[in-house]
């Protein structure tokens, strides 16, 4: 069916429409918040729906983008959308995680309740547009402009220091991505094309392409983050709000690994190459570092928010390892990232929803009154830290066979991430969850609802699914990975 | 060609021009406006335009003036939007009880003035343009003569136009004296040949540039613009910001498209120079500011930088990035202003970052509509401001010049240092608490203001399919002079 993706894109901008006018017919009224709600999750349900007819439909087969759609637009740039088997999981993702964040802020959010949503909504037409578009000019587009309701959602909805957040937030990913246009600037003049499809195949002289390696990796670097620019993230996740955290984990983050395996290997390779112990060191590094820096915080969100630094250290090192086991795995540790850590930043946010405050040392002895509540939290724990029948261990260890091949010391170093990440998740769950209820306010707190037992339900399924059976997702992305590390090693010879 | 076949070359000049003076003696003998004089003034600049694009094109008076695809496209901008400056600034001397007829008059002298420079295909025509154009600017600086600010704006601008009127008469002379001619196509030709006289040329090419980069407040020549712009009324600075400076970039466009167009290693050099200083001072001065209207001088100093790194591209490609990002800029400006203008409170303008404090809740129509301008002029796709931005840049990019690519480079960091002050602007309106009601907006000013938002995104998607080509065919007809 043609036009697929253009709907699935731009469905979410049909129901800000109907928010809109669901507005301006009933006026500001909390009855008008509750309808814009109801709207907003119908919306991205269907767009939910529309992503898996998608998938249904996709033919894993064929290394090639399918649902293509081309028109010209001016001065050569075309409105070009495909996807592949790469691409189409993202969209996946983005689908699948939008309903939950509407639901998760049902009752937190109480004020501009209709601006919230609907920058919900173009945040999801935006990064899917991201992870379909087929011209660089119309990627560009979708990936700057998630700016705006992000800097909005942080800004408005956030924390105390909320517009500091903002502004690091937006300021960092702006400088970043302005040297990626730049790069983008040069590679249409050069090549007279800003179709990615052409563009992939196109041999890049070896000096340019380091240059443009460069200034895409300053762009994605900065987006996934990499060690040591990664500290506009935990500012930014502790002040946004809860369903700001999990998109901005869960999605936000992923834009700068789909970019590398979009752009920078296919279409600089020799660069990718030359720059692999770079990005192999600050992987490590990132790791490592990162790793104990979440043992030393206080805050709950911030730790998450290191430990989520440290997990995309592994789906750098995996994409620049060059050989289908590190690709396949960093795209489903991408995945399943996205998945827990997206849940991870819902468990916080039950309990500050509850208490308004995020300081580990407040809490304590939780399981005592919250027993579904452990169990949700000690679950997606275990996730994280890698625990085999949770999606996060696949993930873990086939980056680490990839990267093991490419650089042995790499996989060494960065396997003791494995225990370090062991050592802070647990320890944060030790101190909130378990020993006796010292603190005289936490005495009343209450389980988990319906609502939110709702919510973790797709999550819980998700990490046990693809834990017990990754090859759900592998049937799905094996042909394209594998054209792309063909692609590669052709190009670099080896 | 007979000589009266000049005259219908120069048609819009002469429509504008006959306009003036009926406007002038109709004012003078009834000494009130009306809203029938307001709506011929306007008149007279749309049928203006119109003949312009329905007129034949050719070289009128010996070469003396062009009326090429060029100054067509210039010439439409400028007599557009001189006629939404006639309206807005009518309304807002009326709404201060200070309606005055000569301010239609000074729109419309300015309008021929510029509609001359851009047409202009000498040295002397286009100084004639020059001196119409900016001494009706003065005066309009000037308007309220009652108000101190007001009239310091008018004097400064006065003095430091006429130094760089000066400047670009001095450099005009000296190329006359070592080419022997005033006309573009003899003095692109006598430069073409270089030989004995190469260095006194480029004194005068020179001297040119730099009383032109004062015309478009490029730095270093830009210290006059914050000030005439916080002094100037709103909607004049609105006027000011956007059809002046195209009418200055097409001088550069004429003066080196036409007459030095071999020259480009040159120019080249002065105008990066210029672009990324402007870029900077525009970038880092503006961060210092609280005054809207200060800060949007920086802005246009910024903006003018990369227009000319547009122009030091070079050639058809440069010219034609320069055009299209001119015209886009207008439009962003004069909305930005038009809302300024429309914001008041308690009958004082708004005029700090601090008074838009929650602006959001108190007037969410012109509040997103001066968040899709700060995020335009951030260069922020898919705004109009980031499609200029793309025209420029991929012009500089694409000339295979080393230093006009780093000079890209480095113009679009510089664009990342200017974010932050269109930032604090929008976390004013969006995260601050409001800080006081706002008198209800005038109809008009509200009206452009949505429609330039309007314009900025998204119709610049749709407008930019027949622009582009529209600029290209622009582009192509320098160089033939």
């Amino acid at each position: 069916m043609s036009g697929l993706l253009s709907l699935t894109t731009f469905a979410p901008i049909v129901g800000v429409a109907v928010i809109l006018a669901a507005r301006a017919f009933n006026g500001a009224s909390e009855k008008t918040d509750t309808l814009a709600k109801w709207i907003a999750l119908v919306t991205t349900l269907v767009t939910f729906g529309l992503s898996i007819l998608l998938t249904v439909q996709f033919d894993p087969k064929n290394p090639g983008f399918q649902f293509v759609e081309d028109f010209a637009w001016f001065a050569g740039i075309h409105y070009r959308m495909g996807v592949d088997g790469i691409s189409v999981l993202f969209v996946l993702l983005t689908a699948f995680l939008l309903p939950i964040c509407i639901v998760a802020s049902w009752k937190s959010v109480e004020k501009r309740v209709v601006e919230y949503l609907i920058a919900f909504l173009v945040l999801e037409t935006l990064v899917i547009g991201v992870f379909c578009a087929l011209d660089l000019i119309l990627f560009y587009l979708f990936f700057e402009f998630g700016l705006v309701p992000m800097f909005l959602i942080i800004g408005i909805w956030g924390g105390k220091r909320r517009v500091y957040a903002a502004y690091k937030f937006f300021l960092y990913t702006l400088l970043g991505s302005v040297l990626m246009l730049a790069a983008i600037l040069a590679m249409i003049s050069i090549s007279g094309t800003s179709s990615i499809p052409v563009l992939m195949t196109f041999k890049f002289a070896p000096w340019l392409q380091t240059w443009l390696w460069l200034a895409f990796f300053a762009s994605f670097a900065v987006k996934m983050p990499m060690w040591p620019v990664h500290t506009w993230l935990p500012d930014a996740h502790v002040e946004a709000p809860t369903a700001g955290s999990v998109i901005l984990a869960g999605i936000l983050l992923k834009m700068g690994g789909y970019g590398f395996m979009r752009f920078s290997l296919p279409m600089f390779p020799n660069a990718s190459e030359l720059f692999q112990p770079l990005v192999f060191a600050m992987s490590a590094i990132a790791i490592v570092y990162t790793s104990l820096v979440a043992f030393r915080q206080t805050d709950i969100k911030k730790l998450i928010a290191y430990s989520s630094v440290a997990h995309m250290g592994f789906v750098t090192m995996g994409i620049f390892s060059g050989n289908a086991a590190g690709e396949q795995g960093a795209l489903f540790q991408m995945l399943s990232h996205g998945v827990i850590s997206g849940a991870l930043f819902l468990c916080v946010g039950v309990v500050y929803d509850r208490m308004h405050t995020r300081e580990i040392a407040f809490y304590g002895g939780l399981t005592n009154r919250m027993p579904h509540y452990a169990f949700v939290f000690l679950l997606f724990t275990m996730g994280n830290v890698g625990l085999p029948g949770t999606s996060g261990f696949v993930g873990e260890i086939l980056t680490m066979t990839g990267v093991y091949k490419a650089s042995t010391w790499t996989a060494i170093v960065s396997a003791t991430g494995v225990i370090l990440s062991a050592m802070y998740a647990l320890t944060l769950y030790r101190r909130v969850m378990f020993g006796e209820i010292t603190n005289p306010e936490l005495k009343t707190i209450t389980d988990l609802d319906a609502r939110e037992i709702l919510l973790f339900v797709p999550l819980i399924a998700m990490t046990l699914i693809l834990g017990v059976y990754p090859n759900l997702v592998f049937n799905l992305t094996a042909t394209s990975v594998d054209a792309l590390v063909g692609a590669w090693r052709a190009a670099v010879g080896g | 060609m007979t000589f009266s076949a000049n005259f219908s070359l120069v048609l819009p000049e002469i429509v504008l021009a006959i306009a003036a003076l009926v406007l002038l003696v109709a004012g003078a003998f009834r000494g009130k406006v009306g809203a029938i004089f307001t709506l011929a003034a306007v008149a007279s600049l749309v049928a203006a335009a119109a003949t312009a694009v329905l007129g034949p094109h050719g070289h009128a008076f010996g070469g003396v003036y062009a009326a090429d695809a060029a100054a067509t496209y210039a010439k439409v901008a400028i007599y557009l939007s001189s006629a939404i400056a006639v309206v807005l600034g009518d309304r807002w001397l009326a709404q201060r009880g200070d309606q005055k007829f000569e301010y239609a008059v000074l729109v419309v002298l300015a309008a021929l003035g510029m509609g001359v420079t851009a047409s202009a295909g000498d040295l002397i025509s286009l100084y004639v343009g020059v001196e119409l154009q900016s001494l009706a600017l003065y005066v309009l600086a000037a308007m309220r003569r009652d108000d101190a600010k007001s009239s310091e704006a008018g004097l400064k601008y006065f003095v430091l136009g006429a130094l760089s009127s000066g400047l670009l008469l001095y450099g005009s002379s000296l190329i006359y004296g070592f080419t022997g001619s005033t006309h573009f196509s003899q003095i692109a030709l006598a430069a073409a040949h270089g030989g004995s006289h190469g260095v006194g040329l480029l004194f005068g090419l020179v001297f040119l540039i730099c009383g032109l980069a004062f015309k478009v407040s490029a730095a270093p020549f830009h210290m006059w613009t914050p000030d005439v712009y916080e002094g100037a009324p709103t909607p004049v600075v609105g006027f000011f910001a956007a059809a002046p400076k195209l009418a200055a970039m097409m001088m550069f466009a004429r003066v080196l498209g036409d007459a030095f167009p071999g020259s480009v290693d040159q120019w080249r050099q002065i105008l990066v120079i210029a672009a990324l200083l402007s870029v900077f001072v525009g970038a880092f001065a503006g961060l210092a500011q609280t005054n809207l209207k200060r800060l949007w001088a920086y802005s246009s100093i910024a903006n003018v930088g990369y227009a000319l790194l547009g122009v030091a591209a070079g050639g058809e490609v440069g010219l034609h990035s320069m055009l299209v990002f001119m015209v886009l800029y207008m439009v962003d400006v004069t909305g930005f202003f038009a809302c300024l203008q429309a914001l008041n409170r308690d009958g004082r303008p708004m005029e700090t970052i601090e008074d838009m404090a929650g602006l959001i809740k108190e007037r969410p129509g012109i509040a997103l509509a001066m968040t899709a301008f700060s995020l335009s002029a951030l260069g922020l796709p898919p705004f109009s401001g980031f499609w200029s931005k793309y025209y420029v840049f991929k012009a500089a990019l694409g000339t295979g010049d080393v230093m006009l690519q780093w000079a890209a480079v480095l113009g679009l960091v510089g664009s990342v240092v200017a974010a932050f002050y269109y930032l604090r602007l929008i976390k004013s309106m969006w995260f601050d608490a409001p800080a006081g009601s706002v008198d209800a907006p005038s109809p008009s000013a509200r009206a452009v203001g949505y429609a330039a938002a309007f314009f900025s995104f998204p119709i610049v998607l749709v407008a930019l399919v027949w622009l582009d080509p529209a600029a290209k065919a622009a582009a192509a007809a320098f160089g033939h002079a």
